[in-house]
């Protein structure tokens, strides 16, 4: 007791899984990192089918196909397949992001190559019964339903439509809405499948208890005929629904706490100012010693959590300021973000602040690679993004080189205080008029319940 | 699979169990205390977790928010947890900054209360209120952690009242009550500390009795009242609750053997059976044929002291009413029942416990923390070590007789949400 701070020594050497690539011949590619510490591997397969594809009136289309996909196929219905994954020990996984389809497993190596001739027949045969779709449908309207209800959700969805023009498709929710949703079908959950899912839009990924050469070996067996034509992917504008400031509100009544949401259109994934905007943030609110968390959260107990995010993908996602804050202090709540969002415009980050934010991300780096599953799905993010092969060991390098400037200069370019859209699900006849008195703009009140904007 | 675990004693009473593993350039530290809500006084409900908010606010060398700080600069991930029965606090770092994890997990073992100011337990009572609006009272369905136990134990039970606490209660909570309770419960012999990951076990030997054997051990602490329990409800009991939901939701619990016991085993292995996963019982009858529910679960508490609970949940689709989604659950229990569990359904339940295991003991934090679990509940860290072959000696005839013995008429609570307004269906 009362020992003084012990001073650390030097670091460990790390590496990243070293991570062995390789193309079948009908262009489906395979990457492989060997992890032998345990008895387990992690599978996951990335189709670029990803919501972003999804066409005006579909939305939902992507994820209910991928979603689909582990409900039966042409040799085994719902139940048998389910029970055939679940009998090697493992719970398969299929969804859609933004950017890419994906079906992900974890099993002990001696099951790995029954497990992958299951994953073939999924994403090479499905069964798609207008029943499972139709099933997964309404389980989506459900879901969308019960959302009205739920002020996190809500929330974001909500955020979405005030940031995104209406022709975006990033301003209906990855799973679409209710309007859309029910427009689905199952001839074009099929169509869907036909255009995009193929060996040359497919990469396996495999991490764990195994050798390159022999998951390569597995691999060509199922996946070696796999051919089909395929559609290019369509475009997608992340076009901004307006470049002036607002403010929203949207209803529930005597809710105790605001959900907030503060932000407007970020940045693609690949930008090259991508390291200092994640540097940038870490400091604003990425972190939990954040400017924006602390300010919340250890001075004015306004919050149990507050953080700042960018939402990346392919395209320009959101960046956006999260709270939940007690309903009495909305207004001062909102007013401490949108400073915190003006200082860090306005003057170069401490270099201490600039220390801890570079140490952590550089730092964390090992603890966030432990597992099977944390290093497949950075390899899957890896290939829907198109990161070089050399990405993970000079990631730690690229973070250490951000300085105050660059900082400083990623604020500048990429946060827009002009054109901050701010809302709130909360109580509305308790924050409307103090949300209008901070005289960003005048609120816009909606009911969680209304549909689609029309 | 096994850990290598070495386990001792120092003479404070800090039970330490390092477990070397040098396959990532990482280290956790983890400290589980044996205080959770169970031990708080009347009046004080949501003390525990209060309290272990006060422990990231600094202490004699630490400054108020230095603790989250120094560890995020040196790499790391840290938290902390409370539950009925204990209170975790944990960091995983790069492993070269072991001794700092130790030093601050040391430092406000030892001396907490010089950092503790009417300040800073006012921003934590606020933060905590925060954190029940947005987990609890602003959340559908959010106080079913809080009814299912009040409707489980009885009245004067340690885990009958609500471990988030109420808004009154946490207003009451004082300075003294903090000295008091860091006094009683925050003593190295109340708790456990394990070290996993890259280190040499001679020198984290060294670190920890340079950081912790000048802690003093701790006066008698308050026996708990008593915790044992009838082994059945003796009734079905029940909670109708009008919430701002779209749709109901049923809690249905059962009162269950103690975790660690031979028959919590078979009642985990009852769990997964029916309602864990797209090939449970539930999910086939509910989700996939009936279309009754979207979302479907069943799993344990896994409460050491007294008794456990075994719940089982349904969310019903839009359309689907109350009594028509309980019916469902109920008959699925009763088949269950009459006509017991067929060797491969325990066979699936099995393998998906087997990886899901061996898939836990991959982070560095999460073999520290099921380490620490058993080191506290059953002063035995070698117990993590035991707990495959556990699973793997249930037979379909054990986890038929929990179904008989456990999930009968007479020790059911069903804890049921209903639409205040009632909503259209879709």
């Amino acid at each position: 007791m009362g020992s003084p701070r012990p001073q650390s020594g030097a670091p460990g050497p790390y590496e990243f899984p070293t991570a062995t690539r390789q193309t079948l011949a009908n262009g489906l590619r395979v990457i492989v990192a060997p992890m032998h510490r345990l008895p387990l591997v992690t599978v996951i397969a990335v189709v670029d089918a990803g919501a972003a594809g999804d066409a005006g009136g579909e939305e939902g289309l992507a994820m209910l196909t991928a979603s689909a996909l582990t409900e039966g196929t042409a040799n085994r219905d719902g139940p048998a397949l389910v029970d055939a994954f679940e009998r090697l020990g493992t719970a398969v996984e299929s969804g859609a992001d933004w950017d890419d389809a994906s079906v992900r497993l974890t099993v002990t190596p001696p099951r790995l190559d029954e497990a992958l001739a299951l994953l073939a027949e999924v994403l090479r045969a499905p069964r798609f019964s207008e029943s499972d779709v139709e099933r997964l449908k309404s389980e989506r309207l459900a879901e969308l339903l019960q959302q009205q209800m739920e002020p996190r959700g809500l929330a974001d969805e909500r955020f979405a439509r005030v940031v995104y023009d209406a022709s975006s498709r990033y301003a209906t929710a990855a799973g679409g809405s209710p309007r859309s949703v029910r427009t689905l079908d199952v001839a074009q959950v099929r169509g869907w499948h036909e255009a995009r899912y193929s060996g040359a839009t497919t990469t396996v990924i495999v991490a764990g208890d195994v050798t390159p050469s022999r998951v390569l070996e597995l691999i060509e067996r199922r996946f070696g005929g796999w051919r089909q034509p395929v559609q290019p992917m369509r475009s997608l504008e992340a076009t901004a629904r307006s470049a002036m400031r607002a403010v929203h509100v949207v209803a529930k009544p005597d809710a105790p706490q605001s959900e907030l949401r503060v932000g407007h259109t970020g940045l693609p994934r690949m930008h090259r100012d991508y390291f200092a905007v994640v540097v940038m943030n870490a400091v604003l609110g990425g972190l939990f010693s954040s400017r924006i968390n602390l300010n919340l959260r250890e001075v004015h107990a306004y919050t149990y959590g507050a953080h700042s995010g960018f939402d990346w993908r392919r395209n320009a996602g959101p960046f956006v300021v999260a709270s939940a804050v007690k309903t009495e202090v909305t207004d001062a709540a909102v007013r401490e973000i949108l400073l915190e969002i003006d200082r860090i415009r306005d003057e170069e980050v401490s270099a201490d602040e600039l220390d801890l934010a570079t140490k952590y991300l550089a730092g964390v780096f090992p603890v966030r690679y432990e597992t099977t599953g944390a290093v497949a799905s950075a390899l899957a993010l890896a290939t829907v993004y198109g990161l070089p092969d050399d990405y993970f060991s000079t990631y730690r390098e690229r973070i250490a080189s951000v300085s105050r400037a660059d900082v400083l200069a990623a604020a500048r370019a990429h946060i827009h205080p002009a054109a901050l859209q701010v809302l709130a699900v909360g109580d509305v006849k308790a924050i409307e008029a103090p949300l209008a008195a901070l005289g960003v703009a005048t609120p816009l009140v909606t009911s969680a319940t209304e549909e689609d904007d029309a | 699979m096994r850990l290598p675990l070495e386990s001792y004693r120092l003479p404070n009473g800090l039970l330490v169990t390092l477990s070397e593993d040098h396959s990532a350039p990482v280290v956790a530290v983890n400290l589980w205390y044996h205080v959770g809500s169970a031990n708080e006084r009347e009046g004080r409900t949501g003390f525990a977790h209060l309290f272990e908010h006060m422990l990231f606010q600094g202490s004699e060398h630490v400054g108020s928010s230095e603790h989250f700080e120094l560890i995020q600069r040196a790499g790391g991930t840290l938290n902390g947890s409370t539950w009925l029965e204990r209170t975790n606090y944990f960091e995983t770092v790069p492993s070269h900054h072991l001794e700092l994890a130790l030093w601050l997990e040391a430092d406000r073992m030892g001396a907490l209360l010089p950092a503790m100011t009417q300040d800073k337990l006012d921003t934590q009572r606020d933060v905590v209120k925060n954190e029940r609006r947005w987990s609890v009272d602003n959340q559908p369905y959010g106080t079913w952690w809080e009814r299912l136990p009040a409707l489980c134990f009885p009245p004067e039970h340690p885990f009958h009242h609500s471990l988030i606490g109420s808004m009154e209660d946490l207003s009451a909570a004082s300075l003294e009550d903090v000295a008091e309770f860091f006094r009683t419960y925050y003593t190295p012999d109340n708790a456990v500390l394990t070290i996993a990951g890259d280190f040499r076990a001679e020198e984290a030997r060294a670190m920890v009795e340079r950081q912790f054997a000048g802690i003093p051990r701790g006066a008698a602490r308050p026996a708990l009242p008593s915790m044992s329990l009838p082994r059945t409800f003796g009734r079905w009991a029940r909670d109708v609750v009008e919430d701002d939901v779209m749709v109901p939701r049923l809690f249905l619990a059962f009162r269950a053997p103690m975790f660690g016991s031979h028959a919590y085993y078979a009642g985990s292995v009852c769990a997964a059976v029916l309602g864990q996963r797209r090939g449970s019982r539930l999910y086939r009858a509910l989700v996939r044929d009936g279309e009754l529910a979207s979302d479907v679960g069943a799993s344990t508490w896994d409460l050491a002291k007294g008794a456990d609970l075994f719940v089982a949940d349904a969310t019903a689709r839009p359309g689907v009413d109350a009594a028509t989604l309980e019916a469902a659950v109920v008959a699925e229990i009763d088949r269950l029942r009459a006509e017991g569990v067929r060797e491969d359904e325990v066979e699936r339940a099995l393998a998906l416990i087997e990886t899901d295991y061996v898939s836990s003991m991959q982070a560095a934090g999460d073999r520290a923390d099921a380490i620490s679990k058993f080191a506290t509940l059953f002063g035995d860290p070698a117990l993590v070590n035991e707990q495959l072959d556990r699973y793997r000696a249930v037979t379909a005839a054990d986890v038929t007789a929990f179904a008989r013995e456990v999930l009968g008429e007479d020790n059911r609570a069903s804890l049921v949400y209903v639409p205040r307004i009632p909503a259209e269906g879709q």
